[in-house]
Order: C-alpha cells, then sequence, then structure tokens
C-alpha cells in the first residue's frame, strides 16, 4: 500500500497581475504602518501591524472573519474616532507625518485617504448633491466649475452614462451596484491619495462586482488602493500586494503572486487553498 | 382531537377574541364619532367662525376661541419644536455613552407621561400667580412644555433610526459632525420628524386642563398675549356644563372642530410618514 502524498496546494486562479506590471518602477511607499495595535474598549483586536501600502498599488487584505482587516483599514482615515471606546497604538505614516499623533487633523486626513464601506451608503439627496457634499466641504466653487467636478467624478467611476440625465433624482433610486459605483465617485470627488474600500463587492452581484473591479484596475494608477475582501479570487485579480491577516495578526504580506502559488506560511497555504477559514 | 386540530382550534379562538376587541374599540370610536357629526353639524354655520362667544340666550360663535386656540397652539409649537429637536439631536448624536443622557431621558419619559393638569398647576404657580393675572403667554407655556418631550422622543428615536453607515459615510468625507448632522442625519429623519410635530400640535390642540390655569377664558375678541385668552377646549368645557341650549350646541360645534382638526393631523402625519417608502 502506498502512502499517499497530501496533494500540491494548488492557486485558485491564475493570478491577473500581468507581466507587464512586473517591469514597472519600483513603487513608492504612500502609507508606512509600524506597530500599530487597536482596542476595542480592553479587547486588542489588532496586535502590532506592520506593513507598507505602496503607492499606485493595489494592496489586499484577507483572512477569516474578525481577523481585523477591516478594523485595520479604519485606522488608515481614523473614522474609528467615532466611537470613543475604540483607540489605536503605533504610527501610520503619511507623507511623513503620524496620521495617529492626536494634533492631527482628522478632517483633513480623511480628504486625503478615501473610503468606501461595504454597503452602499448614499446620502438621502440627489445623485448630483451626494457627490457635490464632500466637495462643498473644502472648496467654494462656481456652479459650472462644480458641475464639471461631479461629471468628471462620476465619469472616472464609471456611472456618469448611466445616471447623466438623472443627475436631480435621489440616489436612494440608484441599484446596489450602482450606488456602491456612486459611493466610489464621491469618494474620488474630493481627489484624494489614497482610497480604501472595506469589502466594496460583498453586497452586489457578479455583474456589478465585475465592474468595481475594472474600476479598481482604472483607478490603480493614480491611487494607493488598500482593498479588504473575503473573497479571495478578488484579492488575486485585483491586487499588486497581499496582506494576509490572522486573529489580530499579519501573518504574511507580499506580492499577491507570490501569496497565492508559493506563500512562505503553511496557515497562508491553508487558507489560500481553501483548507481552513 | 390531533394536536393539529388542537391548535388550528386554538388560532380560531384567539383570532376570534382578537377581532371582537378590536371591534368594540372601533364601536366606540364611531359611536363618538357619529353623536359628534350629529349634534355637532347643526352648530356649523358662518357665525361661529365670524361671531364671538355670546351670553346666555343670545346668538354668537367661536371666533374668539378658534383665534386664541390657534395663537397658543402655535406660539407653543414655536417654542417648544426648537427645544424638542435640539435636545433629541444631543441625546441621539452627541451623548453616546454618557450618564447624563440616561438621566435626560428618564426625566423626558416622566415628562412625556405627566398629567397635563400639573403641568397647568405648575404654570399657575410659577407665571401666573407672578404675574398676578391669568395670559395667553402662559397658557402658550403649558401647551409647549407638554410638546417638548414628545418631539424630544420622536426626534431621538428617528435619529436613531439613521443607520451608523451614513454618519460614517460622512465622517469619511471629512465632514464635522454638525453637518452631518444637519445635512444627512436630519434629512435622513425629516419625516419622522415632522410626523412627531404634527402629533405633539394634534396632542395640545384638545388640552383643556393646563389652560383652564394659564389661559383660562375671554369673552371678547382679544390679541392681547398679557390677557386671557378665548380658547376652544376650555370654551367646551364651560359651555358644555352649561344649563342652556345654545351653548351646548356651540360646544357641540367646537368639539366638531377639534376632533377634524386632529384627526386632519393625524392622517396628514401618515401621509408624511409615508412619503419615504413611496419615493423609494
Amino acid at each position: 500500500m502506498t502512502v499517499l502524498s497530501p496533494p500540491a496546494a494548488r492557486p485558485l486562479t491564475r493570478p491577473l497581475v500581468p507581466a507587464e506590471r512586473r517591469t514597472e518602477p519600483a513603487p513608492a511607499i504612500k502609507a508606512d504602518i509600524r506597530n500599530v495595535h487597536f482596542f476595542y474598549k480592553k479587547f486588542e483586536a489588532l496586535k502590532g501591524i506592520s506593513l507598507p501600502l505602496y503607492d499606485r498599488r493595489v494592496t489586499a487584505f484577507i483572512g477569516p472573519s474578525g481577523c481585523g482587516k477591516s478594523t485595520l483599514l479604519r485606522v488608515f482615515n481614523r473614522i474609528y474616532n467615532l466611537y470613543p471606546e475604540q483607540r489605536a497604538e503605533g504610527e501610520v505614516i503619511i507623507d511623513g507625518r503620524n496620521v495617529l499623533e492626536p494634533g492631527y487633523d482628522v478632517n483633513l486626513l480623511r480628504a486625503k485617504v478615501g473610503m468606501v464601506f461595504q454597503k452602499p451608503t448614499p446620502f438621502p439627496m440627489s445623485i448630483y448633491d451626494n457627490i457635490a457634499f464632500g466637495i462643498r466641504l473644502y472648496e467654494t466653487l462656481p456652479a459650472s466649475e462644480l458641475d464639471g467636478r461631479v461629471e468628471q467624478a462620476l465619469q472616472r467611476a464609471a456611472l456618469w452614462n448611466e445616471v447623466k440625465d438623472k443627475l436631480k433624482q435621489s440616489g436612494l433610486g440608484l441599484s446596489g451596484g450602482q450606488q456602491q459605483r456612486l459611493c466610489i465617485a464621491r469618494a474620488i470627488a474630493l481627489k484624494p491619495e489614497i482610497l480604501l474600500l472595506d469589502e466594496p463587492a460583498s453586497a452586489l452581484d457578479p455583474i456589478s462586482t465585475s465592474k468595481i473591479e475594472e474600476l479598481i484596475h482604472e483607478l490603480r494608477s493614480d491611487y494607493c488602493i488598500a482593498i479588504v475582501t473575503h473573497n479571495m479570487q478578488q484579492a488575486a485579480r485585483t491586487a499588486d500586494f497581499t496582506a494576509f491577516m490572522y486573529l489580530g495578526e499579519l501573518i504574511e504580506y507580499a506580492e499577491t503572486e507570490k501569496i497565492f502559488t508559493k506563500p512562505n506560511k503553511k496557515q497562508t497555504e491553508d487558507y489560500v487553498t481553501g483548507r481552513f477559514g | 382531537m390531533t394536536l393539529y386540530q388542537r391548535r388550528r382550534l386554538s388560532n380560531q379562538v384567539v383570532l376570534g377574541l382578537s377581532l371582537a376587541a378590536t371591534a368594540l374599540g372601533l364601536f366606540w370610536l364611531a359611536a363618538i364619532l357619529t353623536t359628534l357629526l350629529a349634534n355637532g353639524l347643526t352648530a356649523l354655520s358662518a357665525d361661529l367662525f365670524t361671531q364671538m362667544t355670546p351670553p346666555p340666550g343670545s346668538q354668537g360663535g367661536l371666533a374668539n376661541a378658534i383665534f386664541g386656540s390657534l395663537v397658543m397652539t402655535g406660539i407653543a409649537t414655536l417654542i417648544g419644536t426648537p427645544v424638542g429637536i435640539l435636545a433629541g439631536t444631543y441625546l441621539a448624536e452627541y451623548s453616546r455613552g454618557s450618564r447624563l443622557a440616561e438621566v435626560i431621558r428618564f426625566i423626558n419619559d416622566i415628562l412625556l407621561s405627566a398629567p397635563s393638569i400639573i403641568i397647568g398647576l405648575f404654570v399657575y404657580e410659577v407665571v401666573v400667580l407672578r404675574m398676578g393675572h391669568f395670559s395667553a403667554w402662559a397658557g402658550a407655556l403649558a401647551l409647549a412644555i407638554i410638546v417638548v418631550p414628545v418631539v424630544v422622543r420622536t426626534t431621538e428615536d428617528m435619529l436613531r433610526l439613521v443607520p451608523d453607515t451614513l454618519r460614517e459615510a460622512a465622517a469619511a468625507l471629512g465632514a464635522p459632525k454638525w453637518r452631518t448632522v444637519v445635512q444627512i442625519s436630519y434629512r435622513a429623519a425629516l419625516q419622522g420628524i415632522v410626523t412627531g410635530i404634527m402629533l405633539a400640535v394634534a396632542r395640545i390642540s384638545g388640552e383643556t386642563a393646563p389652560l383652564l390655569f394659564t389661559a383660562l377664558n375671554n369673552q371678547f375678541w382679544s390679541t392681547d398675549l398679557n390677557a386671557p385668552m378665548a380658547n376652544l377646549p376650555v370654551v367646551i368645557f364651560q359651555f358644555a356644563l352649561s344649563p342652556y341650549a345654545d351653548w351646548q350646541t356651540l360646544a357641540w360645534g367646537g368639539a366638531l372642530l377639534i376632533t377634524t382638526v386632529i384627526l386632519v393631523l393625524n392622517i396628514g402625519a401618515r401621509l408624511v410618514a409615508s412619503w419615504s417608502s413611496v419615493k423609494r
């Protein structure tokens, strides 16, 4: 009787990072995360995370539910500050400054670091005003210029053709996928430098999902993008770098192709091949 | 009898009891409305809206009382609504996890269920005795005190229904808290807040006890807010208990008016509340 060795780990999908990407010049670090800890009251949800986010690259965060990937994303724009019982320690260096230090202006931070949430969150106002809301927070523009900015953002989010004739209608009347692209348009209308996507497609059907993924691909050339996803194919399809997290710790961080084909850690391999998690 | 048959039987029994209870409630409502219509419609005439409350045995209307009710309800709403909305906003948006908010919420609930006669007595003690006379201001103030807890409660409840994800989305764009509240939360909760205000107005438009101690009554047309002012509930109270037939008729007319206003406000509140669901 022969002893069967366990089957070799097979990648779920062919990595879609095309060859030409690998020949691009080495990316610059946009955000440097150094030893970040996070606490919900007494519970330590992040136990010292360190990794870089590269400019004009997509970094995916994967891991089972509760591993802390969304929590980490919420540190980058300090959205957790809305809840007094939550706090973060460590450093997130963006443009030479630690954004976690107490004196840092969170509103300016959030203009620089845009975020799109799991569930589409259109504001209860017209499509136009949904986009203009954020712009008006920082700039007083003449109407024609504002119109231009709104159009530009909607174009960029690949939504313009679907909504150009109903800009005055409520944003709540759009389909789920359209609402999510509206939220992305709203975020990029502020011309952020970093874009955080917290499971942006998990509430959407496959067609809307592929539109969002195409969009991520488009936006990659201008932004530093961090995406949290439960869907490993999605990480493989969209990301240049992938971070695997488990129980509040960063287990492995590397180029996406490496994570999905020859990860260093057994845990990572088990997760990406679907043996656990 | 099988278990299934027993379940069906008990279902039918309870369903029957529920229907009977509903019918009992509706019966009295219908009885009140038909009596009101039968007696009130005969009192409806142009005089009701143009003539002053008469001395016994002569012709007259309720013009001064209608005017007084409108004025005092209006002032009470103008005072009570902003206070209520601001307090409700504090409770829902700014007081996350605070002890003070717990206390305020508790006191507000007590005020919400306080008998209105107590509020009337309170204003009598604090305002009427100090001023030395009854006045429309005192009446409006008593009504405002009734408006506040209703509006606080509905505002808080409605703002709490606005999902936190919406607030996060606004904050993620760098919107300061106050802008999020004014431009996002209020907008999302608008229908609910308006409904609450309408219900509060409906509630005070029929209140008698607080006015009895504060605005009292006035036989004449008066626009002086520092003087006693006629108002529908107190006039109805006085006229309905009188032995004079023409006064009683006027009381029926006034009762029909108030009921109609309350009905309209309630239906209006329902329509406002259903806007959002229609639009989506």
